[in-house]
């Protein structure tokens, strides 16, 4: 059976070229870029070279990024990490109640070490109202949070903004930008950011490999201690091929492909709402990009699960996602689409569909070929909607 | 998506129902579950002799709730309806060949479902005799 694989917000494939950028370094250019000798030197050269690249990308200096383990690390040494080392300028943080479980969990436990953690509500569309941002800090916020590309609904936040008050009001702006690095516009200076988060498995890098922009200055407590790598701030041996393999990832993406995808996910978007009763999650309208993930498509139809719409695609090769509550482990539908203002029966019948650069439009319009037999069998079968 | 831990028998029935739709002039409905928890059950059945002789589902529900359905009607049709009121939950999970701990509860709701068509239809006879 042939995939067509729609779950790029998951995760996505490496690109064959990142692959091959990385192999030598797991093979004869295997030395710990801490080594003084030659072999040690030429994994350092590749691990510099790999952080100015990515430095570059979003209008960083080299000595702000530092290299961890993935968007879950990142996020977590952001927020806990500036938490306990700016403590005593105050104990308020504020978030979104769209956020990526690690922070939404990084603050919760946050709040079980003597942090208040205010969730500001978004809009219909997801997105976070400025001036609902400027009343919710306090002279104890020492913090702002926030998702950048929503990983479910795809609603990318006016950062710039957002920024701009975070750094008139004096307090640190953290993004999460897992989704929408490479994706749409990040520059630190221009954005006013202070911290922002970003992986290499969305882009087509490899798994488990991740970084942190700090702004030069700015304190963090580090969560792991050893042996004073990444400035002291994340100790252990560098993971050089997927470093190496995270900055061939990012070399590659350009703006050319987040404009392909937009056509493409307009195309899907157009096709898929022609199925009777089906409505799109997340901002519409988007033209460019900015306002919606290029990658990102999210629907609802009525009277049907979302799981069970994944698991007849499935059966026909396609893979997809939901934010149903019956394929979460909690039994509970995303706390993203509940945010949104959708009704739990709604949110069940949720279905996420995330193209990437490789996506054909012969995939697309196999999945169109595809889906609405799906929808009318399970609507046939639905004890709801009197079908 | 959760159905990787689905076994063969699930997905199959889940795929290829055989009992979806409704018994026409049903001798008796049970419908169990909310579309807010997200799973919602409709059973109806036919009754001949004090067996069930026919038996459908509609579900609105993920993978586990519509497999669920599948086997308790292929369990149920052609039992006398006593025997037909004590399939339980582990009958119908049994049948499925096991079920995710997570997703049990879609099990436990089609035997609700069907006890309560056999209640609907019981009433209905109960109804018929004082009448007459
Ligand atoms: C928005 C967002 N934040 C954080 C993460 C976690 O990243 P990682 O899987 O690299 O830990 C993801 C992806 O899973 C994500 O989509
Ligand atoms: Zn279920």
């Amino acid at each position: 059976m042939r995939t067509i694989y729609l779950d790029n917000g998951a995760t996505t494939k490496i690109d064959p070229k990142v692959l091959e950028a990385m192999q030598p370094y797991m093979t004869e250019k295997y030395g710990n870029a801490s080594s003084t000798h030659h072999k040690g030197q030429e994994a350092k050269i590749a691990l510099e070279d790999a952080r100015s690249l990515i430095a570059k990308s979003i209008n960083a200096k080299p000595e702000e990024i530092i290299f961890t383990s993935g968007g879950t690390e990142s996020n977590n040494l952001a927020i806990k990490g500036l938490a306990f080392a700016n403590s005593r300028k105050g104990k308020h943080i504020i978030t979104t109640n769209i956020e990526h479980d690690c922070v939404l969990n990084a603050c919760k436990w946050l709040e079980t070490q003597g942090f208040k953690v205010t969730n500001i509500n978004v809009d219909k569309e997801g997105f976070i109202d400025p001036a609902k941002l400027e009343k919710a800090i306090t002279k104890d916020t020492i913090l702002v949070s926030m998702i950048h590309g929503n990983n479910e609904i795809g609603t990318i936040q006016d950062i710039k903004s957002l920024g701009e008050i975070c750094r008139r009001k004096g307090v640190f702006f953290h993004i999460d930008a897992c989704q929408s690095y490479t994706k749409t516009e990040i520059d630190v200076r221009k954005h006013n950011l202070d911290l922002v988060t970003i992986n290499s498995h969305k882009i087509h890098g490899p798994k488990g490999v991740g970084a942190l922009y700090i702004r030069k200055g700015i304190n963090i407590t580090p969560l792991a201690h050893g042996g004073g790598h990444e400035q002291n701030l994340r100790s252990g041996t560098e993971n050089v091929p997927s470093i190496v393999g995270f900055a061939k990832a990012v070399r590659i993406a350009d703006k050319g492909h987040a404009r392909q995808m937009v056509k493409m996910r307009d195309y899907l978007i157009e096709k898929v709402l022609k199925i009777p009763e089906t409505y799109l999650n997340g901002p519409s309208g988007d033209k460019n990009g900015d306002r919606r993930l290029c990658n990102n498509a999210n629907f609802r139809f009525s009277y049907v699960e979302g799981e069970a719409i994944g698991g007849y695609l499935d059966a026909k090769g396609i893979c997809s996602s939901t934010g149903s509550a019956c394929s979460s482990r909690s039994l509970e539908p995303s706390h993203v689409l509940m945010a949104i203002g959708l009704k739990p029966e709604e949110a069940h019948g949720s279905l996420r569909l995330t193209i990437s650069r490789f996506t054909t439009k012969e995939e697309v319009d196999y999945v169109l070929s595809v889906l609405p037999g799906v929808i009318k069998k399970l609507r046939a079968i639905s004890s709801l909607g009197g079908f | 998506m959760q159905h990787g831990q689905y076994t063969k028998k699930v997905l199959d029935y889940f795929k290829n129902p055989k009992h979806a739709g409704d018994v026409k002039n049903a001798s008796g409905v049970g419908q169990v579950g909310n579309p807010v928890c997200g799973d919602m059950m409709k059973i109806s059945i036919a009754v001949k002799d004090d067996r069930i002789s026919d038996i459908r589902f509609k579900t609105f529900g993920c993978v586990a709730a519509i497999g669920s359905t599948e086997a308790l009607c292929r369990i149920a049709k052609g039992k006398k309806l006593a025997d037909a009121k004590k399939i339980t939950s582990k009958d119908i999970a049994k049948e499925l060949g096991g079920l995710p701990g997570i997703k049990m509860h879609c099990s436990v709701l089609g035997a609700d479902g069907l006890k309560k068509a056999i209640d609907d239809y019981e009433k209905k006879q109960r109804g018929k005799k004082t009448r007459k």
